[in-house]
């Protein structure tokens, strides 16, 4: 505590440019280091300990990695999430940018691209589940949905495959995660010169060409920020591919949670370190074909 | 500038503490005083009262046990706290296991004992301080019926669970003694429920739930341990299997039955499984599935919706589960003394009558009947047909008059019991393969 006095009278003190950075991280470092960083460490021991059906044992052991490693239902577990993953990435992507490259492009006055902006995020001023669980009566076998075909005369029988279904995940899924995608996106697209594009219109490209050449390599950001998004919320999500499949699918989350459910800490831990470094590879090749930090700084 | 101001706003909020404190310390010396006073007039007895007073109990246990309104009830009738959490099954065996000191009276499946007494989470209790323990039926005390038969012990029997040597035994006692690990609070026998608008002929055994018949409107819990129990239920009475303990399958055991799931969901025998309550009410209810595995209060529940349904009796038997309150270890001193107080209020007779109109049977019988009345104990206890409406804790109308319970009278249900819910020796494997199943 200084006596006002003196800071007064005192010159500025000078810091070096190297801790004035320091000091500028510090407080998420810290933020990091307590809620992330310190809980990965605990996983990552816990995921050594020796597991004897009932508790965990301090030991250091790679049984519980072996055991995931060597075990079919973890391919088979990361087939069916990185199908779920590459489908919901797909259609996300194009809904997100259809809607990001409608906002920037077509709309034009400013007043209008923000209220329709806004417009988006609509959907998320209620919870994630309640969104979620609205699509089971609606797609159910005497759902809205089944009872409106059948009405119209287009189905003689409800429609099974719309509810507990791989269907009902990607539904969902795309519902929950397209605005992550929408977001960035539309950022990145902002932030393109239109006389660029009007340049392109005189010299003749098609509006294909325009959106292929010039639009898609501009968003390159937004949409390699948008993919990270949704894949590592695909890839980590249990409770979705719960509820909508009716537990008759499974993710890798979901297999770590019936674990959990179990207190068998040890093989959960292990199955979430080689997911964590699956998750964290995925990301690093999306961030190699695009440099996100060259392009926000360029 | 912007410094300085801070500084003197910094300085005047310290001078404003510091006679706070000042005010404060004065203010609790008098308090304190007067205390003393009033401790010395009146003797220990007052200064126990008031100190029980302060006694606050956290029981945490499943939405279907731990209701707030007995935790009121109790709280009134001794004068101390009693508080309430619910928490569903793992994310209260999870806390049981990280943070036991959060919770006072832990409020568990049986099952759960072969966890917390090997972890030595929860503290035995002396047979002699528990006052009715001599009346709580003989499924619990001796694993018998009253007539002598043996209750089925595939799965976690209770009593298998029910005694240990002493305080700190890590293995349970193999008869009666003097310590008991667990007080039996709500149990029941379930069995599968039915639409019998869709369902239009009789169902009368477990294998239905794997008939084609019902192709894609059946379903399981998704619980891996209670789960594999039905499913289990199902195959043994197909035929396919003859289990040694469907509660403590061998490994070859659990690959078949998975194998044999894995077939049915290929075919496209389940609707959906489901993992709550709720759901298995929304299930039943919308028509998703016409034949699943269900607690009895959700049959209740699609029925109050005027939705026809029902529990059938199967010739196979019931799966049954049990719960128990337990102390924590950590209760001592007079936290330990309100605690054996507080379980036996419990017993006496109030919670029973208050859980027996929601359809589950409590560990002394005749104290719930206390606070039934007779056509209440007759519809739920004694398989009497309703004189009057039956009306849930709540004061619903749950059933018309002349409604008969399904199943029929109390022995008639838990007479019947095939296994019990379970945690196996080969757990970790069987979840293993339960995520093989699911991911299938």
């Amino acid at each position: 505590m200084q006596s006002p006095d003196r800071t007064r009278g005192a010159r500025p003190v000078k810091v070096s440019p190297t801790l004035t950075s320091y000091l500028q991280i510090g407080p998420l470092l810290l933020v990091l280091l307590l809620f992330f960083g310190i809980p990965l460490l605990v996983v990552i021991a816990y995921s050594f300990f020796q597991f004897d059906g009932l508790d965990s044992v301090p030991a250091f052991d790679f049984v519980n990695y072996i055991d995931v490693l060597t075990s079919g239902v973890t391919l088979s577990l990361y087939l069916k999430t990185l199908y779920y993953a590459v489908v919901v990435w797909a259609i996300t992507l194009l809904i997100g940018f259809t809607v990001a490259y409608f906002l920037a492009f077509h709309v034009q006055s400013l007043i209008w691209q923000m209220a329709l902006f806004l417009l988006c995020t609509v959907p998320f001023w209620t919870s994630n589940i309640i969104r979620m669980i609205s699509w089971i009566p609606f797609l159910g076998r005497n759902g809205i949905f089944n009872n409106a075909l059948i009405g119209a005369g287009i189905t003689q029988q409800p429609l099974e495959f719309l509810l507990f279904s791989d269907f009902a995940v990607i539904i969902a899924y795309v519902h929950l995660f397209t605005l992550f995608m929408i977001v960035p996106i539309f950022n990145a697209m902002a932030r393109i010169d239109k006389a660029l594009i009007e340049a392109a219109r005189d010299g003749g490209a098609s509006g294909w060409r325009i959106i292929w050449d010039i639009v898609v390599p501009l968003s390159k950001t937004g949409i390699a920020l948008g993919s990270i998004f949704v894949v590592t919320l695909v890839m980590g999500d249990f409770f979705v591919v719960k509820v909508m499949s009716g537990s008759q699918s499974a993710s890798i989350a979901m297999a770590m949670s019936n674990q959990i459910a179990m207190v068998q800490y040890p093989p959960a831990a292990a199955s979430a370190v080689i997911l964590l470094i699956v998750v964290s590879l995925m990301v690093a090749a999306i961030l190699r074909v695009v440099d996100v930090r060259k392009e926000i700084a360029g | 500038m912007k410094k300085g101001k801070a500084k003197t706003a910094g300085q005047r909020a310290r001078t404003q503490t510091s006679t706070g404190r000042r005010r404060f310390l004065k203010t609790a010396a008098l308090t304190a005083g007067a205390a003393a006073t009033t401790g010395l007039i009146d003797g220990f007895p007052l200064v126990w009262s008031q100190n029980i007073k302060d006694v606050k109990l956290m029981q945490v246990g499943g939405s279907y046990s731990a209701i707030k309104d007995i935790a009121d009830q109790a709280t009134k009738d001794l004068g101390f706290k009693v508080e309430m959490q619910t928490a569903d099954h793992s994310a209260l065996l999870n806390r049981l296991v990280t943070q036991p000191q959060t919770i006072d009276i832990a409020d568990i499946e049986y099952f759960f004992q072969l966890h917390l007494i090997k972890r030595g989470t929860l503290q035995p209790m002396e047979e002699k301080k528990i006052k009715l323990w001599d009346k709580v039926v003989p499924i619990f005390t001796k694993g018998t019926y009253p007539d002598g038969r043996k209750v089925s012990d595939q799965g976690v029997l209770p009593y298998k669970v029910q005694y240990v040597s002493g305080p700190g035994a890590k293995e349970f006692a193999k008869g009666p003694t003097k310590w008991i690990t667990g007080i039996p609070t709500v149990y029941n026998a379930d069995t599968l429920g039915i639409r019998p608008d869709l369902v239009k002929r009789k169902v009368e055994s477990w294998s239905e739930l794997l008939n084609p018949e019902w192709k894609g409107k059946t379903s399981i819990v998704s619980v891996p341990g209670i789960g594999i129990m039905d499913a289990a239920m199902a195959i043994e009475a197909r035929g396919d299997i003859k289990y040694g303990d469907k509660g403590n399958m061998t490994k070859a055991e659990i690959d078949k039955t998975i194998d044999i799931l894995k077939a049915a969901k290929k075919a496209g025998q389940f609707r959906a499984m489901w993992a709550t309550f709720d759901e298995s009410v929304n299930l039943m209810a919308s028509g998703e599935t016409i034949v699943q595995s269900m607690w009895s209060p959700a049959v209740t529940a699609v029925r109050s919706r005027g939705i026809p349904c029902y529990y059938a009796p199967l010739k196979e038997g019931y799966r049954a589960w049990g719960s128990c309150i337990a102390p924590m270890a950590h209760l001592k001193g007079i936290q330990l003394d309100a605690a054996y107080e507080y379980i036996n209020w419990y017993m006496s007779g109030w919670q029973a009558g208050f859980i027996a109109k929601q359809g589950y049977y409590s560990s002394v019988p005749e104290a719930a009947k206390k606070f039934m009345t007779e056509d209440e104990y007759g519809y739920w206890y004694e398989g009497k047909p309703a004189k009057g409406e039956i009306k849930d804790p709540y004061g619903n109308v749950m059933e018309k008059p002349g409604a008969v319970r399904d199943g029929g009278a109390f022995w008639d249900r838990m007479g019947k019991v095939a296994c019990w819910n379970t945690l196996m020796d080969e757990n970790q494997y069987m979840v293993k393969k339960w995520n093989e199943f699911l991911a299938s």
